[in-house]
This record gives structure tokens, C-alpha cells and sequence, in this order.
């Protein structure tokens, strides 16, 4: 699985990820209520600045704009229905902004960085039992079992397809969750046999 | 061990949330000309077999990770980009439509695991996901509330058809391991 974060270093690498997060939040609040479609337009330029001053990675990540198109379009055809067109306008950049915005930070934030950052908001939840070490351990998990989850669907449909000679079918889904728990259950017994997630605690001491 | 399983199992259907957007062999076919995923189908199961507390979990591990900048929603979508556009509020409404539905399936402990099922993932993962979607569509597009209503409209058909599909794959699942079935033990 590959992440968002493009590698560099430009002087967004160098910024700190708690000081990227907080001008995040402060830029949205900023940007949000204007109204006028040339301020707007201001928001959308320097943040397009932003992607072009990485270079040609840079400009290339600006393709997560694709994935927002056809919501963009059908936004803006209501507007146009219902509101007006010069509000449609408006909205439609802003949306734009914001999304290439947030994604900037993510383009240019290794994910341990980014943790690392909001690791504190997670200490009160230590309360609960919670520790940023079962984050992490959670988090490695996740990125462990979807190819894993991929793989096991994957030969689940094979075999359907010998068998049928049809592509795939819903009725894949239970056989393909039961295989998958059955993995799961191995994954815990093997946690517990290794001292526990809160063995994993000590083990991997920093 | 009952933490460890816990752990596990969160992380797993998190992970199961995450496959079903990705694998393109289980996107349901078009329904009203809508491109859909079975990433909410990941998220009514969720709810339906861990229960309230886990399968909420599991979900808010699946935002964090995305948010944290992995690909991990439908077409390959990550970052905070997303809880910036315009269908970030559903993406909260998966959180505590999981809780609603885990809730939901055990009021329901006696009742049969396919109606149950059904119910709780079109209550939770349908009626909360839109009531908190809805309004953040509103906000996000501009949109008054029911013309951001009638635009979220198109996805109910097949939002109908993965709670169906989540009945189902809960009850083939508890009969073949009734032990994955944790909303109710």
C-alpha cells in the first residue's frame, strides 16, 4: 500500500507537522466564509503556487482533483438550478481549495511525522486502556491485513472462476469473511503467545 | 488474550472496510447510473458483527489511518483532503452509524440474525450515515438541506442493496462460526 506523502525536500518537508496541522485549521477558518469569487480565486492560486514550488511531483499530485469531479460538477449544476450561478462559482473553488489544501499536507508529512504530531491529543485516552502503543500496533495491523485480505479474495474468486467460469459474485463475500476471521483469530492467538499487546509495549521499548 | 482479540479485530475489520473499497470485483453494479462501492457494506458489518463499541472503533480507525495520508477510501482516495470535500460528513456519519448499528443488534439478541441484521444496517449504516451526511454536504457544498437531500437520494438504491447483502453475509457467518458474531456474546 503506497501513501499520499511524495518525497522531497522542499520547504514544506522542512516545516514541522504540528505547525503544517495548525495553519491547516487556520486557513480553512480564514477561507470559508468568503464570498467573493476573486477572493476565493486568490485561495485557489497560492495554493496551486504551493504544488507548482514542489516541482513536477508537485503538479502531478493535483490529479486528486479527478476523484472530486463528478461530485464538483453535479454541486455546481445544482447551484445553478436552485441557487445561482455566482454562488456556484464560489463554492466550487473553495471546495477545490480546501481539498488541495489538506492533501498538500498530506503530500508533504510522512504519516510517522504526522503521528507523532497529534500523539499527544491520544495521552488522555490512556485512561481507557488506550495507549499510543496499541494505536500503533492497531495501525500496523491495518496496513498488514488489507493486501493479506486482498490476497485471500482473490484466490477465493480464482477458484470461482474455475468453477463457474463467471468473474465473481456476491456470494463470495460470506465464505470470503469467514476465511478471513479465521486468519484473524490466528493473528490474535499469535499476539498472545508472543507476550500480548501490551507485551509489544516493552518489547518494542524506544 | 480478550484485549489482544479485541485489538485484532478491530484492526481487522478496519481492514475489511478498507479492502471493500478497493477490490473493484465487488463494486455492486450501477444502480441509478451512480458509481458505488461496497466500502458501506464494510461498515453496516462492521457494526453488525462486533458490536457498538468495537465496530465504532474499527471505523474510527479506518478515518484515522486515511486521515494520517493512506489511500484507504474507495478509488484510491486519502488524505485530509477528503474531510474537506463535500461528502465529509458522511464519513463521520460511518462512525456512529457502526454504533447505532451494533446497538441496534443487540436490543435485537432474540431476534433471527437476517432481520436483525437488516434492520440495524438500514437504521445505522443508512438512516445515521444520511443524518449526518446530509447536513454535511449542505454545509460543505453550499446547498440548502433538501436539494443536498435529493443529491444524496441517487445513492439510496444501492445503499438498500448492501444492507441486504450485509444480512445475508451475517447470517451465512454466524451459522458457519457463530463465534465471529461478537454483537451478541
Amino acid at each position: 500500500m503506497v501513501s499520499l506523502y511524495i518525497s522531497g525536500p522542499s520547504w514544506a518537508h522542512r516545516l514541522p507537522a504540528a505547525v503544517k496541522l495548525v495553519f491547516l485549521c487556520l486557513i480553512t477558518l480564514l477561507l470559508f466564509p468568503l464570498d467573493q469569487w476573486w477572493q476565493q480565486a486568490i485561495g485557489l492560486a497560492a495554493v496551486l503556487g504551493f504544488y507548482g514550488s514542489l516541482g513536477k511531483k508537485g503538479l502531478k499530485a493535483l490529479k486528486v482533483l479527478k476523484n472530486l469531479l463528478w461530485m464538483l460538477s453535479f454541486i455546481f449544476l445544482i447551484h445553478l438550478a436552485f441557487t445561482s450561478w455566482e454562488d456556484g462559482i464560489v463554492i466550487s473553488l473553495r471546495l477545490v481549495t480546501l481539498v488541495l489544501l489538506a492533501n498538500f499536507l498530506s503530500i508533504t508529512t510522512k504519516m510517522d511525522d504526522l503521528m507523532d504530531a497529534i500523539e499527544p491529543l491520544f495521552r488522555p485516552l490512556s485512561v481507557f486502556g488506550v495507549t499510543s502503543k496499541k494505536i500503533a500496533l492497531a495501525v500496523a495491523l491495518v496496513i498488514r491485513f488489507v493486501p493479506m485480505l486482498m490476497a485471500v479474495f482473490m484466490s477465493l474468486q480464482e477458484a470461482y472462476r474455475a468453477r463457474t467460469g463467471k468473474g465473481s459474485s456476491m456470494r463470495l463475500l460470506a465464505p470470503f469473511v469467514i476465511h478471513a476471521l479465521k486468519l484473524a483469530d490466528e493473528v490474535a492467538e499469535a499476539l498472545t503467545a508472543r507476550g500480548g499487546a501490551d507485551g509489544y509495549e516493552n518489547t518494542a521499548s524506544r | 488474550m480478550g484485549q489482544d482479540k479485541a485489538l485484532v479485530q478491530i484492526a481487522f475489520y478496519a481492514a475489511l472496510i478498507a479492502a471493500l473499497g478497493l477490490l473493484p470485483a465487488v463494486a455492486i453494479p450501477f444502480v441509478s447510473g451512480v458509481p458505488i462501492t461496497a466500502q458501506t457494506l464494510g461498515v453496516m458489518l462492521a457494526g453488525v458483527m462486533l458490536g457498538p463499541l468495537r465496530g465504532g472503533l474499527a471505523v474510527l480507525l479506518v478515518l484515522f489511518l486515511t486521515a494520517l495520508g493512506l489511500p484507504l477510501l474507495a478509488g484510491g482516495r486519502g488524505g485530509l483532503g477528503v474531510f474537506m470535500g463535500p461528502s465529509a460528513g458522511f464519513l463521520i456519519g460511518w462512525f456512529f452509524g457502526a454504533i447505532t448499528t451494533g446497538y441496534i443488534m443487540q436490543l435485537m439478541k432474540n431476534q433471527s440474525v437476517l432481520v436483525s441484521a437488516a434492520i440495524a444496517s438500514i437504521v445505522g449504516g443508512i438512516g445515521v450515515v444520511y443524518a449526518l451526511g446530509i447536513p454535511g454536504l449542505s454545509v460543505m457544498a453550499g446547498l440548502p438541506l433538501d436539494k443536498a437531500a435529493l443529491g444524496s437520494a441517487v445513492y439510496l438504491p444501492g445503499d438498500l442493496v448492501k444492507a441486504a447483502i450485509a444480512a445475508v453475509v451475517a447470517q451465512t457467518v454466524a451459522r458457519g462460526m457463530p463465534s465471529a458474531l461478537h454483537s451478541r456474546s
